[in-house]
């Protein structure tokens, strides 16, 4: 069987499944049954300064989007950093630690942007004994207000300055974990490995309001008629964190920066899709909200039946395979064409894909008195658009053109040589090629 | 050729292809778009109500996640873990009576998430590539005889191996596999699937299989013992209740698991003879198999006869409606008082019933049908005590399988406890077998 064991910053866990900071995580009841079921590591919930601890609504901190069958495909949540006493989580950690050696545990903390406070509690996780700290600068409510989270994540410069305090105070790993609320993830990135990060992790929540109740004209979740933005996450996010950590592992001033990816991890294949975009490892936190820590037995037992499948004896076989083949749009082949094709066999006539393209898109599909769908090649510009509406898997695919042959729709004759937008004829900035 | 009107008993009732297809399976097998659609309705309960109703404990929701994620051959593995026959157990399974009819699904809208045929995907694609998951252990050097080839041995027998131990099954029939072989409905187990299926489990090696030796003939009890390590008694329920009417003796009457051994047995079906009117006595799977398969061969009228009312027949409401939809007819409060006929049986007697104060008796009222054919399915009986305790009609047995002798186990239809189902069979069989381990490797 593959070896699932992952080593990220020194830092070995049993497989590269670790819980994200998040209720989760929150304490050491949930963190042992954690461990017990299999999780490789955890982050544990996002520390603050010692002294009162912040509090939560007493009201519903969760909003919901379904996709059919009520399943979640995305939570969104208005809850703060840990509410628990810094003193007995630390104990906490420092007695799991102590219990599971051969697993990771990484403390997150969030606390006010002045060195004294960094100072100040530094040492305090430093006793634990954990394997290292993440910097929680993405949460994007409640303490962003109060200058901390997403308000630091927000602004490079502060992220420099704090992840360099924390490199002067603390010996072991230093993670920066990013909001995803910011324009371009490269300079936060950038910031964080400027004052000296470990790794990066990616995404924390991003803003939204998942809907609003039409009786009460409230935002959900509702507090005694009031709502306000919580952070989104869920299988809906993953699209997203896959791109901003994409974004990070080919950019020249980030690449080879270590990245933990976050966001929507919910099965073995969202983990392997994040690990060949660049990631030593993930973080799961909905998945495990909406499943319970169960769910881990699939993930490894996926993970490691596709990687025997492929020839990967260990996770670094395809760490970032996929990086190298994400690129820009204007160096993707112009001359690469294909045709939708629909297999006669497996289609149930339902028409979707007549009315997406017929009125939607290129007018490319022909439907008969019989309800016979066809794609007519002389329309057809391979959007793709039937494929993703089709109810059945592999229904309708993409055929690609031999070159040589004439491409129906143009009359043109489908060339073999790469050539993409840079060196276009109707590009007006086009150059001739080298 | 014969049609269903032939009088008396007669083969070819029904043209080739007709029975071919009516010995086809009785649920095709899932597609893969079948079966994601069916994988995403689970909700992966906690602490599932499912799992609980396994006999075998398969972690139900984890083999169906699995194959929602695109991983069928480690759902296999889920659920081979629990039950090697899970192959047998998706085909055979009373799933209405067990895991399906505690799905939440099942109760949210009356529709069950399909685990038998989710299960049956996850196997077969494992099958299909004939790939045993498991190795042995190193050799323990120990031995151990298995008696009975039926899946409470076979179970027994794997996990045994698995564990590093070497493993003689003996068994009285030609073939292994028990009631798998010999007794399951064709249409259950199609495509010689039995025999694969043994084949496929002792791939794994240090299993030696020796048929046509019977326990009381060929095999004494106190030379086996004495030659093994341990022994494991699976021999099942041999023997079949009389039914104590007059005319039991008569030609045509026949116990309905003789009927349905044969017609496993039989390459051509167009080649056994049924009645043209059948009548089955008795209310279990047995009675609504034997009377399913007569009317798949052509018979004409096919009446299952049971002496109580639907409620406490032994099928479930599932087998009897399949019965029905087949176009059995279901006598209920009916019991046979007497065979008719000049030498074979030509009509049947039976007399209305009720039950008073929990005792049934017969009314007084008679009514007479005409049977060519009447099948007895009013129970197995244990054949080969072997000397051992017995506990009722079965051996009795305490823990996992440990009978009143010492270094004897017994476990599947022949040890007390528990349901008569190829499951619990299997789920004894493993459990007796790690308790044998325990035993032999000096922690138990
Ligand atoms: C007609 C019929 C249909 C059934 N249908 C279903 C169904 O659809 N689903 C379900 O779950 N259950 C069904 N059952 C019940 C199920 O088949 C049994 O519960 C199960 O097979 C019991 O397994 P076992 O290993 O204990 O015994 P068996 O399967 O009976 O196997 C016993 C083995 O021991 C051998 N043996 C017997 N005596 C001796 C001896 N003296 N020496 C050596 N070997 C011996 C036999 O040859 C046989 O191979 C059905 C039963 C019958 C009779
Ligand atoms: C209820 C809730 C509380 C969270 N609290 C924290 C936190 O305290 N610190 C933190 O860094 N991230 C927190 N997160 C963000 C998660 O760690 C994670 O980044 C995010 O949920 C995306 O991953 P997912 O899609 O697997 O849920 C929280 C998320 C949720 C749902
Ligand atoms: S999930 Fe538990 S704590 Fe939360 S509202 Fe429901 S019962 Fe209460
Ligand atoms: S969407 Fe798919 S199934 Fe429906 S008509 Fe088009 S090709 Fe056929
Ligand atoms: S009870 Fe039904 S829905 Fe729940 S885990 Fe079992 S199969 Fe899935």
């Amino acid at each position: 069987m593959a070896d699932l064991t992952t080593d990220f910053l020194g830092i070995k866990s049993p497989n590269p499944f670790w819980l994200a900071s998040a209720p989760p995580t929150d304490k050491e009841y949930n963190v042992r049954r954690a461990f017990e079921a299999g999780w490789g590591g955890v982050v544990w919930k996002t520390l603050g300064s010692e002294g009162p601890p912040v509090v939560n609504v007493n009201g519903p901190r969760y909003g919901v989007v379904y996709g059919a069958d009520r399943r979640v495909l995305g939570i969104n949540n208005i809850e703060l950093i840990t509410d628990r006493d810094l003193y007995t989580n630390l104990e906490e950690i420092k007695r799991v630690k102590a219990d599971y050696p051969d697993r990771a545990v990484i403390v997150s903390i969030m606390v006010p942007c002045e060195e004294e406070a960094w100072k100040a509690i530094l040492p305090l996780v430093e006793d634990t004994g954990a394997d290292g700290i993440e910097l929680n600068f993405g949460c994007p409510h409640g303490m962003s207000e109060r200058g901390m989270g997403a308000a630091v994540g927000q602004v490079p410069e502060y992220i420099e300055m704090v992840t360099r305090w924390c490199k002067q105070y603390y010996s072991k790993p230093v993670i920066v974990k990013l909001t995803p609320n910011i324009t371009d993830i490269r300079k936060p990135a950038a910031a964080a490995k400027r004052g000296g990060a470990d790794a990066v992790s990616l995404i924390n929540t991003i803003n939204s309001i998942t809907s609003v109740n039409l009786d009460t004209m409230s935002p959900e979740p509702s507090i005694d008629g009031k709502g306000t933005h919580g952070g989104y996450c869920g299988p809906a996010v993953k699209p997203i964190a896959m791109s901003m950590v994409s974004e990070i592992a080919r950019d020249p001033d980030t690449a080879g920066l270590p990245i933990s990816g976050i966001g929507g991890v919910t099965t073995w294949r969202d983990a392997a899709e994040f690990i060949t975009l660049g990631c030593g490892n993930v973080q799961v936190c909905t998945a495990a909200m909406t499943y319970g820590f169960k769910i881990v037995q699939e993930m490894i037992s996926g993970l490691s039946q596709w990687m025997d499948e492929k020839g990967h004896t260990s996770i670094q076989d395809f760490m970032g395979a996929a990086v190298p083949n994400t690129t820009d749009w204007q160096y993707l082949n112009l001359n690469y064409v294909a045709k939708a094709k629909i297999d006669q066999d497996a289609c149930i006539s339902c028409g979707r894909c007549y009315a997406a393209c017929e009125d939607t898109s290129h007018q490319a599909i022909a439907m008969s008195e019989d309800r016979t769908f066809s794609v007519i090649d002389e329309e057809c510009v391979a959007c793709n658009l039937c494929v993703d509406v089709c109810p059945v898997e592999n229904c309708i695919s993409m055929v690609a053109l031999e070159p040589g042959t004439i491409d129906p729709r143009t009359g043109k004759t489908v060339q073999k040589d790469y050539a993409n937008w840079t060196t276009h004829p109707n590009n007006p900035a086009a150059q001739a090629a080298e | 050729m014969n049609s269903p009107y032939t009088p008396g008993i007669a083969a070819a009732r029904l043209a080739p292809d007709d029975l071919a297809e009516n010995f086809a399976d009785l649920h095709a097998p899932l597609d893969g778009h079948e079966a994601a659609v069916a994988a995403d309705r689970c909700y992966f309960c906690h602490d599932a109500p499912c799992i609980t109703a396994c006999p075998t404990d398969i972690d139900i929701p984890l083999f169906i996640r699995q194959i929602a994620t695109g991983t069928p051959e480690a759902a296999a593995k889920t659920i081979f873990d629990q039950n090697i026959l899970g192959g047998m157990c998706a085909r055979v399974c009373p799933t209405e009576d067990l895991c399906e009819q505690a799905c939440v699904r099942e109760l949210a809208e009356g529709k069950p998430v399909e685990i038998g045929r989710l299960q049956r995907y996850a196997t077969d694609t494992v099958m299909a590539k004939g790939t045993m998951p498991y190795s042995r252990a190193p050799e323990t050097g120990k031995k151990v005889a298995v008696i009975g080839a039926g899946p409470a041995g076979l179970s027994c027998a794997h996990r045994l191996a698995m564990l590093g131990h070497d493993v003689t099954i003996y068994d009285a029939m030609p073939k292994a596999g028990g009631l798998n072989e010999y007794g399951i409905a064709a249409y259950k187990s199609t495509d010689d699937f039995a025999a694969r299926e043994v084949d496929w489990l002792c791939s794994i090696g240090g299993i030696e299989i020796k048929t046509g030796m019977a326990l009381g003939k060929e095999l004494k009890l106190d030379d086996v013992v004495g030659c093994f390590a341990a022994t494991f008694l699976a021999v099942g329920l041999g023997g079949v209740n009389a039914l104590g009417a007059p005319g039991d003796d008569k030609d045509g009457v026949d116990d309905a698991v003789s009927f349905i051994e044969t017609l496993r047995q039989t390459d051509d079906l167009s080649s056994l003879p049924v009645g043209r009117n059948v009548v089955v006595i008795g209310g279990g799977m047995t009675a609504v198999d034997a009377a399913v398969q007569s009317k798949l061969l052509g018979a004409d009228t096919v009446t299952i006869a049971y002496r109580r009312g639907r409620d406490a027949m032994g099928a479930s409401r599932y087998e009897q409606d399949l019965a029905a939809s087949h176009g059995v007819k279901l006598l209920f409060n009916a019991m046979p008082i007497a065979i008719h006929g000049n030498g074979s049986a030509v009509e049947i007697e039976l007399e209305r019933t009720e039950t008073t104060d929990g005792t049934l008796k017969g009314t007084g009222e008679t009514l007479r049908l005409p049977a060519d054919q009447v099948f007895r399915a009013i129970g197995q009986t244990l054949t080969t005590d072997a000397g051992l305790d017995l506990d009722g009609r079965k051996i009795a047995v305490t823990g996992a399988g440990r009978t009143s002798r010492a270094g004897v186990w017994a476990g599947g239809d022949c040890a007390a406890g528990g349901d008569d189902l190829t499951v619990t069979a299997v789920a004894e069989g493993r459990d007796a077998a790690m308790d044998i381990h325990a035993t032999l490797m000096g922690d138990g």
